[in-house]
């Protein structure tokens, strides 16, 4: 594990450097294509990008939990929550750490 | 949708790039993520989420049907935590998590599994 933590500016650096746009518009289109996903996921649909992974929405119910610190008990409200599924060509990579 | 609707889409709100860059700029994005979490780091993209790694060591599983005890070796999984921006535009504008963050702290195992 080497610890570093990959940002934004990282994306839009190895656009830069793989397409040959300006470093502005690389930066513009890197938060383009997260801006189409989180449209999407916010319609309600899935995102499913091929040999990475998916992103579905899941809808939850309501429930009892409980603050760990005080132990006292509050309903949580239903909400939507995101779900992301690697793919299997992405959990096999990681694990040959190539 | 899936990735060629992704490309398409943007293809149509940037009529000035050819498709194959498009294609090239998501495959990249996606390939630096991937080649990210294989070196062991942390993908942090705020309002989106975070990917991170999870190390599970080795231990003695059991098939459920036979009950026959089986080793499962060491592995690293992805995690992704969604972002707070986005956990609330899902809800309405209502975060619904805790913390008010967008780290994928250690322990936490996904958005809301």
């Amino acid at each position: 594990m080497s610890g570093h933590t990959i940002t934004r500016a990282d994306l839009a650096e190895a656009v830069y450097e793989e397409v040959g746009l300006s470093r502005n518009e690389s930066s513009d289109l890197v938060e383009s294509v997260l801006d189409e996903m989180m449209d999407a996921l916010v319609e309600g649909d899935n995102v499913k990008i091929s040999s990475f992974g998916s992103f579905s929405v899941k809808e939850k119910g309501e429930r009892i939990g409980r603050n760990p610190k005080t132990g006292v008990e509050v309903p949580i409200k239903p909400r939507k929550v995101l779900v992301f599924r690697a793919s299997h060509v992405l959990k096999d990579r990681i694990n040959k750490g190539e | 949708m899936t990735k060629s609707e992704l490309i398409q889409r943007l293809a149509e709100k940037n009529p000035h790039l050819y498709l194959r860059d498009v294609e090239k700029i998501v495959d990249t994005i996606f390939d630096e993520i991937s080649a990210a979490l294989a070196n062991g780091d942390r993908v942090e993209l705020r309002g989106f989420g975070a990917f991170s790694i999870k190390e599970r060591d080795a231990r003695m599983g059991r098939n459920p049907r036979t009950g026959e005890s089986v080793y499962v070796e060491a592995k690293r999984l992805p995690f992704f935590k969604t972002g707070k921006a986005l956990r609330e535009r899902l809800n309405d504008g209502y975060d619904g998590d805790d913390d008010g963050d967008d780290e994928a702290a250690p322990g936490y195992f996904g958005s809301g599994e």
